[in-house]
This record gives C-alpha cells, structure tokens and sequence, in this order.
C-alpha cells in the first residue's frame, strides 16, 4: 500500500450509522408511566458518567476496528465487544433513570440504541458471513447468542427496562402464549409437510395433477391472511355444529381451529411445489439406473428420489416455518392465541413496551428457525452433491 | 442364449422397433449398432423390460424374460449406461452394492465382491469404497457404472454407449478392460454403440439396425466383407475397409518365414498396427516374436494382399 489508509467500505457505513446513533438519536426513553410520551435521553443522561465514557471508548474503538480492513477474527470481536457493552449497558440505564422506588416509571431502549445494536449487528453478520462458517458451527453461534440473551435475562440486569416490566406483569400469560404461539406454527407444518409431500409425490406422477394443484394452492396463497380467517369462520362453525365431536376437540369458527387451518392451506404450497421440484431435478441417469438394477417402484421413491430431492423439500419447509411464525402473530385476531395477543393488546392501549415485547421473540423465533433450517439443509446437502 | 423373436415396438402409429429377431450366442460380445432413431436403444431395453414390446417374445436361456416381475429380472440382468447412472447420494462402494443389497446378499459376501470389482478396475478400495460419484473422473465413473451392473454376477450385461462420454484415450482403455472382463467372467454383453469402429473392436457379433429393422446380423468380418445394404457400407466408411479388416486379425496368422531388421512386434498386436509401423517407419518388412522368440516377419506385401476384399 502506498501508506494512504484504505478503508473499509462496509466499515464506512458501520461508522456513519454509529455516529448517528452516538450524537443524533436518543439512547434511552424515560417516561413517568407506560403510555405517556417519553423524554428522550442521550448516553451522557442515560447513564453514569463512567459508563458513558467505557461505552463511547468501546463503540470509538470497534468502529475504528471495522474502518480499517484488519483480520476477521478481530472485526467479528470488536462487533461481539460493541454488542456485549451496549446490551449490558441499557439494562443499567434503566435502573439509572428510574427514581428510587417508582413503580410507574418505564425506561426503553431508544432509536440511538436500536441505530447501535444495527451497526454492529451488521459487522458481526458480514464477519461471519465472510468467515465461511460450516453449518454446525453456525448452529453453534446461534446458541452461544441464545445463551448470553438468556444469561443476561436470568442474571436481571433488563429487570429495569419496561419491556421486562410488562412481561413481569403477564409471566404466567407469556409461557401460555408462547406455546400455543409454537404448537401453531410447528403443528401446522407439520400437517403440511405431512399432507404436503404425498400430494407433491402425486403431483410429480401425475403431470396432469400438477398444474391444477399447484394453482388452487398459488391461489390460497393470495388470500390475504384476514380475508382467510374470515372465509373459514363460516364451514368451521359449521362443523363444530353439524359435526358430532368436532367441537369437543375445538373445532370452532373462531379460535385456534380457523388459524391452525388457515396456516396450514398457506404452507401447503411451499411444501408441495418444492417437493415437485425437488422430485423434478433428480438426474434422470440416476432414475434410469434405478429401474435398470431392478428397484421397485417404491424402492426407487425411497432409496434414490427422496433422498436426493430432500435439500429441496428442506428448502420448502424452512421457508414454510419462518414464515409460520410471523403468520402466527395474525392469529392473536381471531381468539387464536400466541405472541400476537400481545402485539394486539399493546396497539390498543399504545404501549408500545408491549408490542414489543409479543415482537421481539417472535423475530427471534423466526430468525433462529432459519439459521437452524438453513445449517440442515446444507447438511442435508453436502454429501448428496449433485453430478450432472 | 438370448433369442429374440419378431420383437415390435409400436408408439402410436409408427413402429420403433419392427419385427426383429435374432439369437445371442452365450459368453459373447454382440454389439447393436445404428444411427439414432434407428431403435437400438428401444431394442435394449426391451430384454430387461424397462420397455415393454408390443408383440414378440425374448427368451433369456429358453424362458421368456415375462415369466418373473420386471424388477425380479432386472437384478440378475447387468445394466450399464452413457453419463454411468450412478447414484450421487450413495458412495462408490454403497453404488456397486446396490444390487447385492435389492438381493440380500450378507454384509460380508457384499463386501468381498464389492472390493474384488474395485481392484479388477483399477480402483483401490480403501481410496475409492467412500468416495462420493462427483469426487471421481468421468473415466473413473464409468468403470464404476459397470462394475455395479456386474454386482451380482449376471450371466448378461446390457451396455447402452457405455463410452459415449469418454475422451479417445480413456475409451481405448475402457473398451480393453470390457473385453478383458467379459474374457474373465464370461458374460454375456449385449451393447448399444453409433460407433462402427466400437463394433468391429469389440464385437464377436454385429446386429445394424435402420428405422427399427435388422439390417444385417452377422460377424464383423462379414460385415466388413459383404455389407447387406448400402446403408452398412456407408456405415463403415468406404476409406477405412481395409484398415478395419486388418484390426480384426492378429500379426501372427500374417507371419511369414524370414527376418527383419529392427525392434520386433508381439504377435498378438493387430495387423493394423502392423501396417500402421511399417508404413510410418518407411520400412517393407518387421520381425515378428511370440514368448519373446522370434517367429518370422510381416511384409507390407502380405498385408496388402489381406486387406483386400475377400472373394
């Protein structure tokens, strides 16, 4: 190099987004109740003086980090660094604003912090991202993050912050909702993949089938979600009159029945199309030899199609989960349950903590569905690499 | 012994295959050879019934090849295609056993015979048994394609373009391990080729068939000597008939009494090759040895005089 310093060009867009969260947006929001507007705080109001200094020297020195173009381990700990300063950190803001023995008063995180979180969020992502990472190893660093979120829970330094304080209010109600949230994303597709893989099978023999089940599924797929709900309140209900039993086992217009079938009809064609797909793309050499070795229909399906379609059809089912359990929040609508109860309720009493806090684990629900999904499908795939 | 009587294949109104018969003799190479669309392949498959014929019968030593389930068949009938066929999911070792496996034979029995068909191929076990199909050459791959079609010890081996895909050098090779396995083994190999010179090397009989019909079936030297049709002579190629003759024959029928001067010739090399050496090294006449004692001499005269058209 010619002595003039080159620059990280994703460093340079870290370094702006972190500068403005530094010096033109609010760290923290205090507000004398849960639906008041809130005053904005920047970090030197935020919190004590001394911590103030260690989280601008930390953020200064990560960000000059993902300017230069040094090693990736080094970027990916200056990230780590930044992350871990901020998160530890927003927990002690909160017990810095909050008067001593004010119940009312809440304290959340602001868009100079969520601006923080981002930038550095992002070097740790391009860090991985360049660093190659095999797929068990990525699972690996999902659940080292998973761990330190949960640590930082269990350790109660957030216990200030007002997203925690409106889940101390509804502990009981947050586990329920959360496993109805999960038992409807995961049961419905489940029934999908369960239903799913055979028709697709079905549509890859039947070439006449195909087109025609492949476009009543592209259609449900257009419903909008509310609009689905809404179409099935009618034959639902009236099932669980007509039907002896039905309504026993919850079958009902609205509830849990209507978003379990709703999500089920719109992970259907996920699950279907690329099952056809994956079935499609087996070498034809290898379905020749098959037959030519002997192998019957079945052991054919089982032993040479399945197998090599399967990367495919795990492509299917992750986009299926992910988004599942972003549809599932819709459910909340209908008396369905799940994290959308609360992302509901906070819209209308606007609080937002409470928004927040049915979103949050429902994004990170999401994104560790694909992290986890992406890792076994590259899994599934590794050994099976295609030949032309 | 493969008999094939008046064998038909019919697709809507155009018959792909018509009324075609002719009998393998066991422990033989017959090679089908014909431009593409002539039926060749289509005749193929109908002998493990991965095609089912419109009318006729194949009768596999005396028993019509309909007498047991198709995929029953199919495991005792070796199959090797163009592009190998092979399994990309399973390992080269998993690929040879599959059809051990579709029989149940026991781990051990599986396992000797697939390491046995790996050393007969050049393939050591220990570096290739666990290797994945894309990890091999193409040359490598398609030793593997036949030697997971003679798994299970077949008495026949059907071959369609088995070296369609090779490069020149590596199907040379490829064609001599065939023969040297069917020597071995004594299978049976009916093989699917467009190449006449494939046929004349390989074959002890060739069938050539034309728009589904059998054109002629017979020797490779009858074939070279009195083509049936037209159309055979112009698939063997006027310009090199005399050459291909001469390939079929070894140097040491062609021997004369007398001596040369120079590096001698084995006499089991082709009288082509023989031809070929003499021309290019401006010579008239070469020593000959057999057991690396010297047995005589071939002349270009004498050579020329064999490739001649017979009477």
């Amino acid at each position: 190099m010619s002595g003039r310093i080159a620059f990280d060009k994703l460093g340079v867009v870290i370094a702006a987004i972190a500068a403005c969260g530094v010096f033109l947006a609010p760290f923290a929001t205090f507000r004398a109740n849960r639906i008041v507007p809130g005053d904005a705080k920047t970090i030197f109001e935020a919190l004590p003086s001394w911590a103030a200094m260690t989280l601008l020297i930390v953020l200064a020195a990560a960000t000059i980090i993902a300017l230069l173009r040094l090693a990736l381990p080094w970027r990916l700990a200056a990230s780590m660094a930044a992350l871990a300063a901020l998160l530890l950190l927003i927990g002690l803001a909160a017990n810095h604003l909050t008067p001593p023995g004010n119940t009312y008063a809440r304290v959340s995180p602001a868009s100079g912090f969520w601006l923080l979180n981002f930038a550095f969020v992002l070097l740790a992502a391009d860090s991985l991202t360049r660093l190659r990472l095999g797929p068990v190893a990525r699972i690996a660093v999902l659940a080292a993050a998973a761990l330190a979120v949960a640590a930082i829970l269990y350790s109660g330094s957030w216990n200030g912050l007002s997203i925690l304080k409106e889940y101390a209010n509804r502990a009981d109600s947050f586990w329920a909702e959360a496993a109805k949230h999960v038992t409807l994303a995961i049961g419905s597709l489940a029934a999908a993949v369960a239903a799913g893989i055979p028709l697709g099978i079905l549509c890859h023999r039947v070439p006449a089938l195909r087109d025609a089940v492949l476009n009543v599924l592209n259609i449900i797929q257009t419903i909008p979600s509310i609009a689905l709900f809404g179409i099935l309140i009618a034959p639902l209900g009236w099932i669980a009159i007509h039907v002896p039993g039905a309504a026993a086992i919850g079958i009902r217009g609205i509830g849990t029945a209507p978003a379990f079938v709703a999500l089920f009809l719109y992970s259907l064609l996920p699950v279907v199309a690329n099952t056809v797909v994956g079935l499609a793309g087996v070498p034809a050499a290898a379905n020749d030899a098959a037959r030519g070795v002997g192998m019957t229909a079945s052991q054919r399906l089982f032993k040479i199609e399945f197998p090599l379609a399967f990367p495919v059809i795990l492509t299917g089912i992750r986009i299926v989960l992910v988004q599942n359990i972003g549809l599932a929040t819709i459910a909340a609508l209908i008396g369905g349950g799940g994290f959308g109860v609360f992302v509901f309720q906070g819209i209308g009493q606007t609080a937002m903590d409470l928004v927040l806090l049915g979103a949050v684990p429902t994004v990170a629900l999401a994104f560790a569905a694909a992290v986890i999904l992406d890792a076994a499908t590259e899994l599934s795939a590794s050994n099976g690499a295609r030949t032309a | 012994m493969i008999e094939i009587e008046h064998i038909t294949k019919r697709y809507g109104d155009a018959d792909v295959v018509s009324d075609v018969s002719f009998v393998v003799q066991p422990r033989t190479v017959t090679v089908i050879v014909g431009t593409s669309g002539s039926g060749k392949t289509t005749l193929l498959r109908m002998i493990n019934r991965l095609v089912e014929p419109t009318s006729g019968a194949i009768k596999l030593d005396g028993r019509d090849n309909r007498a047991v389930p198709a995929y029953e068949l199919r495991r005792h009938i070796g199959y090797a295609i163009q592009g190998h066929g092979l399994f990309p999911h399973r390992t080269v070792a998993q690929n040879i056993a599959t059809v051990p496996g579709l029989l149940g034979w026991d781990n051990t029995r599986t396992d000797t015979r697939v390491n046995e068909l790996l050393s007969l191929f050049q393939l050591d076990p220990a570096t290739f048994g666990p290797r994945y199909p894309h990890e091999l050459s193409g040359g490598q791959q398609q030793r593997v394609g036949v030697a997971r079609a003679l798994a299970a010890e077949p008495n026949v081996l059907l071959m369609d373009e088995p070296f369609g895909a090779l490069d020149p050098v590596i199907r040379a090779k490829a064609q001599e391990d065939l023969l040297a396995i069917q020597k071995r083994f004594g299978t049976t190999i009916i093989l699917v080729t467009h190449d006449m010179e494939e046929a004349i090397h390989l074959g002890d009989r060739i069938a050539v068939m034309d728009e589904g019909r059998l054109i002629q079936y017979a020797t490779p030297a009858e074939i070279l000597a009195r083509p049936a049709t037209p159309f055979v002579e112009t698939l063997i190629g006027t310009g090199d008939r005399p050459f291909r003759f001469l390939s079929l024959n070894e140097v040491g029928e062609a021997v004369e009494p007398g001596t040369a001067e120079g590096e001698a010739l084995p006499a089991s090399a082709t009288q082509r090759d023989a031809l070929a050496e003499l021309l290019w090294s401006g010579r008239t006449a070469l020593p000959v040895e057999a057991d690396g004692k010297p047995i005589g001499r071939v002349t270009v005269e004498g050579l020329i005089r064999r490739a001649a058209r017979p009477a």
